[in-house]
């Protein structure tokens, strides 16, 4: 049914009609309506069986939510930014032990400096948690992700994060279509888990592994996400088979078809990229969009057909690797070794610094004319930089660089109204 | 693509009316998208939130830097930010006060966009008299609604009924009609003026 919703909210209701049966969260920021709606439903009767345990800390959430993923309950939980690093430690036992979880992240930065605002910082600095990371552009994908993620996890007995832009998707307003109970349920069958916590049959669940097997252990975490490789575009097909829309799959193209130039990016800046893509494309540019959905694993295959016939590609990414650039570029450079491509990092967005299409604009044209660093940092305020760096030089106690920062920006907004 | 901004306060449900607004578009069979200004919100502290409409998939996510038209719930921000920020020439302006533009100090303004396209309406008022609060939204969005001919009254009452139930609904959608009223008679006298 078509509906008017907040994007929390949608995904809410998405996750109710996946029939989880134990939901935990750590209601305090940062958190998102998603789990207040979920847990409206669990009070109200609406979502029944469901058990809603408020726990004390998102340490504590995941740690609730491997205990009853063993026990043979579908399992959900949801967090962001500082929250999922807290959770860090229990994240990689999920994985670790094989834990059909499904997490919703709202991707929002890392401090410090303190910021509650949108990037992908915290989904990927769990890259290598063994979590699959699915990235949603839409809210309409961000609902349809969710369902399919609880089908994945459980066919593969590995846990999924669901990564959606905080704030720019969650607390949007836009039309979501939410499938029916029948839908759903002929989608996704009951939870038949691989491994089950029963006290009338115990195993144990959670060994010691020394070295004698430790590496075995860990390359079927990586079988499991290569036959997720197979698998996600299967239940793409199946999922638009039976819901009549795309979402999800692996990657993405938009107007690929002869492009010299392909911009790559995950989650809701692919809109904006899209609409600026077609500007220039009514211009005569050739360029096109790669979207990355599947994060992990990483289509590597279908990112190289993708890239292959074109000259240059952009990665437009929301997070920063320090003293190195951006990930998604890195990822992608294995995914082209050996063809002739040129490749450009482009850093934006970061603590919820809007990406507006006329910045994007100048950055593809840039791009086409070979005008771009390797590494581009979008909008930043060089003046304050330098101004910073310059301190540092002339002076020893140089001070806190975020209140520095926040200084001049001070001093310079209020010279523009002043 | 249609974009509205509303500025207002902290408290004064400026995130809600561009929702309700968004649902009022929906209402309709328009794609709408409705989104804050994100941060901390502080009652009292200003707000922007924005909105936009279209007949197609609304991708763009940037936030609404040219609006094609303002909506202003609280009069005292004129002093504080530059509310009118990027509007578009032909652009619609509704102002939450029960004073003039003239009297605003915004006669320029005026001059400039001319009388069709702007309006002032008493909507703090409306919120007091009709729902017991002073809360402006709702009758802002009826008030935009007859000013903008985007929507219908109809959709604004749907968006009311969606948001609220019992009296608060009908406190709102009474504010509403009589919002609607006040803006549709002003744009008849400047009409004639």
């Amino acid at each position: 049914m078509l509906k008017q919703m907040e994007g929390s909210k949608a995904v809410a209701e998405a996750v109710a009609l996946c029939r989880p049966e134990v939901i935990c969260a750590y209601p305090i920021s940062p958190q998102t309506h998603i789990v207040e709606a979920l847990g409206e439903m669990v009070k109200s009767g609406e979502l029944q069986p469901c058990e809603f345990i408020n726990v004390e800390s998102e340490f504590a959430a995941m740690s609730v939510a491997i205990g009853s993923s063993a026990a043979g309950a579908r399992s959900y939980t949801a967090t962001a930014s500082q929250g999922l690093l807290f959770m860090v430690e229990a994240v990689y036992n999920a994985s670790g032990l094989g834990l059909p979880i499904v997490m919703t992240v709202a991707n929002r930065a890392i401090g410090a400096p303190i910021n509650i605002w949108n990037d992908h910082s915290d989904s990927i600095s769990q890259r290598d948690s063994g979590w699959m990371q699915l990235f949603a552009e839409t809210n309409q994908e961000a609902v349809d992700l969710h369902i399919q993620a609880f089908k994945l996890a459980e066919e593969l007995s590995m846990p999924v994060m669901v990564c959606m832009d905080g704030f720019i998707l969650t607390h949007a307003f836009e039309r979501v279509d939410i499938p029916t109970q029948e839908q759903v349920d002929a989608f996704l069958p009951p939870y038949e888990p691989r491994q089950v916590l029963d006290p009338t049959d115990p195993i144990s669940i959670g060994a010691m592994v020394g070295p004698e097997a430790f590496m075995e252990v860990r390359y079927l975490a990586h079988a499991k996400q290569l036959q997720a490789l197979e698998l996600i575009p299967q239940y793409a097909a199946e999922f638009k088979e039976k819901f009549g829309r795309d979402s999800g799959g692996l990657v993405r193209t938009y107007r690929t078809e002869d492009a010299e130039t392909i911009i790559v990016a995950m989650g809701s800046v692919l809109g904006t990229i899209k609409d600026v893509v077609d500007d220039m494309r009514a211009q005569g540019h050739k360029i096109g969009v790669l979207g990355i959905i599947s994060f992990r694993p990483f289509p590597m295959q279908q990112a190289r057909e993708a890239l292959q016939h074109c000259k240059r590609f952009v990665v437009v990414e929301k997070n920063l690797a320090v003293g190195l650039g951006g990930v998604l570029y890195t990822t992608l450079r294995m995914a082209v070794a050996g063809l002739k491509l040129t490749g450009y990092t482009a850093i934006a967005g970061l603590g919820g610094r809007p990406i507006p299409k006329s910045s994007l604009h100048k950055l593809f044209l840039d791009a086409e004319q070979g005008a771009l660093e390797p590494v581009t940092f979008v909008d930043l305020d060089w003046d304050v930089v330098n101004r910073q760096l310059e301190r540092e030089k002339q002076n020893r106690h140089s001070g806190p660089i975020a209140e520095n920062i926040l200084h001049a920006k001070g001093m310079s907004s209020s010279a523009k109204f002043g | 693509m249609f974009q509205i901004r509303v500025h207002g306060r902290g408290g004064q449900g400026v995130v809600t009316a561009t929702e309700m607004l968004s649902v009022a578009a929906f209402e309709e069979g328009r794609h709408a998208q409705a989104f804050p200004s994100f941060g901390s919100e502080r009652t009292g502290a200003p707000v922007v939130a924005f909105c936009r409409l279209d007949d197609k998939e609304i991708r763009l996510r940037e936030p609404i830097m040219q609006p094609d038209a303002l909506i202003i719930q609280d009069p005292t921000l004129l002093h504080q930010i530059d509310v009118f920020a990027g509007l578009k020439a032909d652009g619609y302006v509704l102002l939450n006060s029960a004073h003039s533009f003239d009297q605003l100090g915004l006669g320029e303004l005026v001059q400039r966009m001319g009388h069709a396209r702007l309006a002032a309406l008493p909507a703090t008022e409306l919120g007091i008299k009709h729902i017991g609060r002073p809360i402006p939204n709702v009758p802002l969005i009826a008030g935009f609604a007859a000013l903008s001919g985007m929507f219908k009254l109809e959709s604004v009452v749907k968006a009311i009924n969606e948001k609220f139930s019992g009296k608060v609904a009908e406190g709102n959608i009474a504010a509403a009609a009589e919002a609607y009223e006040l803006v549709k008679q002003q744009m008849k006298e400047a009409a004639h003026a």
